[in-house]
């Protein structure tokens, strides 16, 4: 691997979409969570746990998809394109979702509440395993004809490695969101999501193991890198140890720790990722001559040079100011009038 | 219908529906700025209760304009692949620029802004609206700046040949700085601020017509009007200008604007008409030589017709001659209703005269109509180009989609945003007709006023 321009922005979309996994992952996962509430006050409790930070959380998509299109336009071009269907029903599932948030506190009816309940729910649920199909497709591969065009069909996304990667991700959303309503709240609310973020937990590592395992017997090429180089087994072991100190924390009630090794859990299973798609943007499969990679998909190097700048002035300031209104939400969600 | 119809109709159905949102964050976000701003210096609680009124307006705007923008970003991949291919290296960037530099601004500011109230000091608050407010800017900013590039495209050159061609960067600043995106921002920030004041304008007027929360609207008004009749008398002078710029990058633009087939000298603008596309003829009242000199500054220039151009290369006469004197003639209508507004303002007596506030009231859909007019005025004209000059519209469409996955895509964008819009419509006529809360003229907290003072403005509140 050599640090060029393109391998860089490889990197920064790469941390652009974790950053959206860790921060709206909890959001999707409080939403998937949201089904198994029953009363009005804890709904509205749980919405605003979420309440000032999900529209931030969600720009972490918009940019990363904004970053995707600048840098490797190509591959923006052909998997949006060729993942036509797929991404108008997230685009649905995300537009529901935001606007049951908005909507549901406007009225007090019961359908009125409930409809918009049942939004924010499917609504999330969907968002995640669509992202968690995505994912699973790239990872595994898709069609790319010699024109550089997808050559698949929707239903031809739909297939068990991605669908399996699709229920691993509403796992591994339901439990971040579980760990950070622990955060958020207190009382019965609180009680009762502790047993689902154990059962979340649960969830997730079965779903973790299965997806770890398939993953070396049918997608062989997402384990290549690692091979060739043991050194780099080194993440594998501290996923595995983030996904083993989650249970461990949580147990002791250190629920700030417990968040932490989910965020790293996301983190390494993402550098696995990356690392062993490098430098493939896309992966072709089963022509992998026609995969498009960080190279052949790319933006001219002005451009990504231009972008990192504009990257390096922009990214340290989100940062912080981002950090700021974390900590001024800090603590327990209390309900009020101008709340959701 | 084939893949290019539908897709345009999505996307122009798409775009329009996302437009009705951002100018009202941006407008609002500036009247939202000026009564903090007032509420800061006179400490009066009136201002207090105003803000966190138009916050409220401002959060249901906000959201389902992120809610719609999303589908903007996805759209240019899903639907015009080819497009993105051939600008992402220029497009892409200024559109990353604007998630990074407006979008985490705009929404993460918007937390305290929204649910910092008693979380933060006043001014600490004031600074999140600022910051909300110039992210909002901030976006205007950076699509324009894409958008324009479209229009008038530099500081690039084409590198490939063929299906694989496509533009590059050779100069950042000069992309930034097309020729028409500094007109082109200022017309469309103009049209945002008009949006956000003609709203509060027509909710105050609301209130005072049916003599509720007077004082709270009196004062709403006074903004309101101000902010209204400078950013109408703004948009005047910033038309002029976008004209002129259009006039000279964008010809094919113009005379499809005005109608005018044959390039002549002494041009009259027509003021009242239609286009009667057959015989190439505007019919309607027109104004000698006003044309040439609204386009050159000289009433003898000569002004390109469409005569110019090969018939390939003409955008639609009819439309874009209707969007655009629709725009033209409701923004000089809105000038009239914030100049009349302001002067019986000024005289006192505007709360007598209710056929005026009537207007007011309505005056909201100007705004409105006018800025989708002048988009779709702006990308129809541009036609039969996807970027000026350089890629035809069709050569844009993705490769592999297809026609009946277009349809049902069109189909449930038609229905989601129609329920969108509706439920828009039936939650901000909720706030207006619940109105302010009398809570908001105690302001709590670490919002609350030193003792002395609160405690007059308690009174004097109730």
């Amino acid at each position: 691997m050599n640090f060029d321009l393109n391998s860089i922005w490889f990197i920064l979309v790469g941390v652009l979409f974790t950053g959206y996994a860790m921060l709206d992952g909890f959001d999707l996962g409080i939403g998937a969570l949201h089904l198994f509430t029953r009363k009005d006050e804890e709904r509205r409790v749980m919405l605003n746990s979420i309440g000032p930070v999900w529209d931030g959380n969600e720009v972490w998509l918009v940019t990363g998809g904004g970053a995707l299109f600048a840098a490797f336009p190509n591959a923006y071009a052909t998997v949006f394109s060729g993942f036509y269907l797929a991404l108008i029903l997230l685009l649905f599932a995300l537009i529901f979702r935001g606007v049951a948030i908005e909507f549901r506190s406007k009225q007090p009816m019961y359908w009125w509440r409930q409809m918009w309940d049942i939004g924010f729910a499917a609504g999330s649920i969907l968002s995640a395993l669509l992202i968690g199909v995505a994912m699973g497709n790239i990872a595994y591969g898709i069609p790319i004809g010699p024109d550089g065009e997808f050559a698949g069909s929707f239903f031809s996304l739909l297939t068990p490695y991605p669908l399996l990667l699709g229920v691993t991700t509403v796992a591994l959303f339901m439990m971040h969101g579980a760990i950070y309503g622990l955060m958020k709240t207190e009382g019965e609310l609180h009680d009762k999501l502790r047993r689902w973020a154990m059962n979340a937990i649960i969830f997730f590592v079965v779903c973790a193991a299965i997806t770890t395992m398939a993953t070396l017997l049918y997608v062989p090429h997402m384990a290549e890198r690692i091979k060739d180089h043991p050194w780099l087994f080194s993440i594998a072991l501290a996923n595995m140890l983030a996904i083993a100190n989650i249970p461990r924390e949580f147990y002791h009630g250190r629920d700030w720790y417990a968040f932490l090794s989910s965020c790293a859990t996301m983190l390494t299973l993402m550098a696995l990722f990356g690392i062993n798609q490098y430098p493939y943007m896309v992966y072709s499969q089963p022509n992998p001559e026609n995969s498009l990679t960080i190279y052949n998909a790319a933006s001219s190097h002005k451009t990504l040079g231009v972008m990192l700048v504009i990257a390096g002035i922009g990214v340290p300031a989100v940062l912080a100011y981002t950090t700021c209104i974390y900590w001024i939400f800090r603590g327990k969600v209390k309900v009020d009038r101008m709340s959701y | 219908m084939d893949v290019l119809t539908l897709s345009r109709i999505q996307f122009g159905l798409t775009i329009g529906f996302h437009y009705i949102y951002p100018p009202l964050s941006i407008g609002l976000g500036v009247m939202l700025v000026i009564m903090e701003a007032c509420w800061l210096k006179t400490n009066n609680a009136v201002y207090h209760q105003m803000a966190k009124f138009w916050t409220n307006v401002f959060a249901l705007t906000f959201a389902l304009g992120v809610a719609t923008g999303i589908v903007m970003e996805f759209e240019f991949g899903t639907n015009w692949a080819t497009y993105s291919r051939f600008v992402g290296d220029v497009f892409g960037s200024a559109l990353a620029a604007e998630g990074i530099f407006a979008f985490f601004l705009e929404s993460g500011f918007l937390a305290i802004l929204l649910f910092g109230w008693d979380k933060v000091s006043r001014k600490v608050h004031f600074f999140s609206t600022c910051m909300v407010c110039l992210g909002a800017h901030f976006s205007a900013v950076w699509i324009t700046v894409a958008n324009s590039w479209m229009q008038t495209p530099a500081g690039y050159h084409l590198v490939g040949a063929g299906m694989h061609q496509r533009a590059e960067i050779t100069d950042f600043w000069a992309m930034v700085f097309s020729p028409s995106s500094g007109d082109r921002l200022f017309h469309t920030l103009c049209g945002a601020w008009q949006a956000g004041a003609f709203l509060v304008v027509s909710v105050s007027a609301y209130y005072l017509l049916t003599k509720k929360h007077q004082e709270f609207a009196r004062r709403s008004l006074r903004i309101g009007l101000s902010v209204a009749l400078i950013a109408s008398l703004l948009q005047g002078v910033s038309g002029h200008l976008s004209g002129q710029e259009v006039a000279r990058y964008q010809p094919a633009k113009l005379a499809a604007f005005e109608g005018l087939y044959t390039t002549e000298s002494n041009a009259p603008l027509t003021l009242f008409g239609y286009v009667d596309e057959q015989d190439h003829k505007v019919i309607g009242v027109e104004a000698p030589d006003l044309l040439s000199f609204l386009a050159h500054d000289d009433f003898h220039s000569t002004v390109t017709g469409l005569d110019a151009f090969p018939p390939e290369d003409r955008p639609p006469v009819e439309a874009s001659f209707l969007f655009f004197h629709g725009m033209v003639g409701i923004g000089c209508l809105l000038i009239l209703i914030a100049a009349a507004g302001t002067w019986f303002a000024w005289r006192k007596v505007l709360h007598q005269k209710r056929w005026m506030l009537w207007i007011l009231v309505f005056s909201v859909l100007g705004p409105e109509i006018a800025n989708q007019l002048g988009w779709f005025a702006a990308e129809v004209g541009r036609q039969p180009w996807i970027v000026y000059g350089l890629m035809r519209t069709p050569a844009g469409l993705s490769a592999v989609v297809k026609a009946n996955t277009v349809l049902t895509s069109l189909v449930l964008f038609t229905l989601i945003y129609f329920l969108l819009l509706a439920l828009f419509i039936y939650l901000l006529n909720h706030k207006i007709q619940h109105g302010p809360h009398d809570d908001d003229l105690v302001p709590a907290g670490k919002l609350a006023l030193p003792g002395p003072l609160s405690h007059g403005h308690k009174k004097s509140a109730s």
